[in-house]
């Protein structure tokens, strides 16, 4: 049977015509391919790391964004509560001053009243004396306009001196 | 699109019958002889028989080149050969040279040349390896003018880098293990070798239709390169396993049980991926050609038999072909995953405990 029996021609020529074909394809041919390949499926297995990556990075930012915007507001709501303490104070302290400056205001005014009265009573005083004085010597001048008048007065007057008064 | 696949296909059922037919009948009468058919398709051949008209064979005559022990290097072409005796070499009738070249030596007895010929399975060879390497080279030609990093290949070069990625994925890095990389150049060849020459074996007409998978010589050939990448790069303990196979000592001296049997088995490996290449392509062919034949063996009978017959045949012929495709995806498949397998089995380390 020539099925079964292995021909020598074609052994001969078969191990040449495959050898030729696995060095060529062996050297140009799948080396490429699977290299290519390879290369690709790294590239792609590494961009996968890399979006886990940066979804990881973005999961992070957004925590931190979060908590930022808390803390601003928190901020936010306590520099709003400082304002209005602040304001309040302030109003409270011009109240204050304000009732200060005023009482100080009366205080002086006050003193310059009673400082002016003082005076004008003083004046008044002055004057009443003095139209007393006058009116005194307009009396006495009347008085002492005869001489035993004048005389009658000394003597009243000496005998006021004689006796001194007990200190 | 769709319409003009079915035509094509239409035209292929057509021509399948017909390219066998035509050679088969050349005259009304002439009754079929089975064995010459069927052999005489998927055996060797000097010349690549087309068709026979009107009794002439239409054939493509190829290069027949011998070396005779008495006179040397011979060349001619194979149309010589139709007459009869060239040169002092003819083609053999002879139960143990039958279809082959011989001359006489002085005795007058048959002997074989030297034949290197360029015969149908040859040329075949050659057709097919061309193929493929323009298939291969023209997929690789894509990497080298894109940036296979940054793109994936469509079409043509996609398919190949699927197929190519399967065999390497499914195949080579499950079976051959942490070095596969050293293996998979082979392994890739040899799977496409075996898959491109198993589709044009099935395709009917030239330069298809040489029995090429389904010729022990060239089974022959990929097994001893297996077996090559088996035994010459297999580790400590692989020739440990066996040499010295781990099994009771009086399996192992003082007569060499298992030593014997684990060396018989270093070649009925290799012998088995032969076999079976060989006898799948074999069988798949002479089922198509026997599906067939019934179409020229009813020819003598009643019209309305033969015509159904033939439709019958027509049908179970185009299931064959069908079931064929499968069978040359399956075969290289198989192929290279047995040597795969065997080549990891040749790399394995020790287990560890």
């Amino acid at each position: 049977m020539s099925l079964i029996t292995p021909d020598f021609g074609l052994l001969v020529w078969m191990t040449l015509i495959f050898g030729i074909v696995f060095f060529v394809l062996a050297k140009w041919g799948f080396p490429m391919i699977t290299g290519m390949v390879d290369q690709r499926s790294e590239r792609i297995n590494a961009s996968i790391a890399q979006a886990r990556e940066a979804e990881k990075q973005f999961a992070e930012m957004a925590d931190r964004q979060t908590a930022l915007i808390e803390e601003t507001r928190r901020e936010q709501a306590r520099i709003l509560k400082e304002a209005a303490d602040a304001r309040d104070k302030l109003v409270a302290d011009a109240k204050e001053q304000a009732r200060e400056e005023a009482s100080k205001l009366i205080q002086q005014a006050r003193t310059q009243i009673a400082a002016e009265k003082e005076s004008a009573l003083r004046d008044v005083r002055a004057e009443v004396a003095n139209l007393s004085v006058e009116v005194a010597e307009k009396v006495l001048r009347e008085k002492l306009s005869t001489e035993d008048a004048q005389l009658k007065l000394i003597d009243k007057l000496v005998g006021e001196i004689n006796v001194p008064k007990p200190n | 699109m769709k319409c003009w696949q079915l035509i094509g296909l239409g035209l292929l059922l057509l021509l399948l019958p017909l390219s066998l037919g035509a050679q088969e009948t050349p005259d009304d009468e002439v009754d079929l002889d089975i064995q010459e058919y069927l052999f005489g398709h998927v055996g060797d051949a000097y010349e690549w028989h087309i068709t026979t008209v009107n009794g002439h064979p239409v054939s493509i005559p190829l290069p027949v080149i011998v070396r005779s022990r008495t006179t040397g290097w011979h060349c001619f072409s194979s149309r010589h050969l139709e007459e009869g005796s060239y040169e002092g070499f003819f083609i053999s009738t002879s139960e143990k040279y039958d279809g082959k070249i011989v001359e006489r030596d002085a005795s007058g007895a048959e002997v074989r040349p030297l034949d290197l010929s360029i015969t149908k399975n040859v040329l075949g060879l050659m057709v097919n390896s061309l193929v493929l390497v323009l298939l291969i080279l023209l997929a690789a030609r894509w990497y080298r003018r894109h940036d296979a990093v940054e793109e994936a290949p469509k079409g043509f070069a996609g398919l190949v880098e699927m197929l190519v990625t399967m065999v390497e994925d499914d195949i080579i890095k499950e079976c051959v293990g942490k070095d596969y990389k050293r293996y998979s150049p082979y392994l890739l060849t040899a799977f496409f070798f075996i898959f491109i020459n198993n589709l044009m074996g099935i395709v009917p007409i030239f330069p298809g239709g040489a029995n090429v998978t389904g010729n022990i010589a060239v089974t022959l050939v990929l097994a001893v390169c297996t077996f090559l990448a088996v035994n010459l790069f297999g580790n400590k303990h692989y020739w440990k396993d066996i040499l010295w196979p781990d099994v009771p000592t009086w399996l192992k001296v003082p007569v060499p049980l298992m030593p014997v049997i684990e060396i018989i088995g270093m070649f009925t490996k290799p012998f088995s991926l032969m076999v079976r290449l060989f006898a799948n392509i074999l069988a798949g062919h002479c089922m198509i050609l026997g599906v067939i034949a019934v179409i020229f063996l009813t020819a003598n009978m009643s019209v309305g038999l033969n015509a159904g017959m033939g439709v019958v045949a027509i049908l179970l012929g185009v299931f064959m072909d069908l079931l064929e495709l499968l069978v040359a995806f399956i075969q290289a498949y198989v192929f290279t995953m047995l040597s795969a397998v065997f080549i990891g089995m040749s790399r394995q380390e020790p287990e560890t405990e």
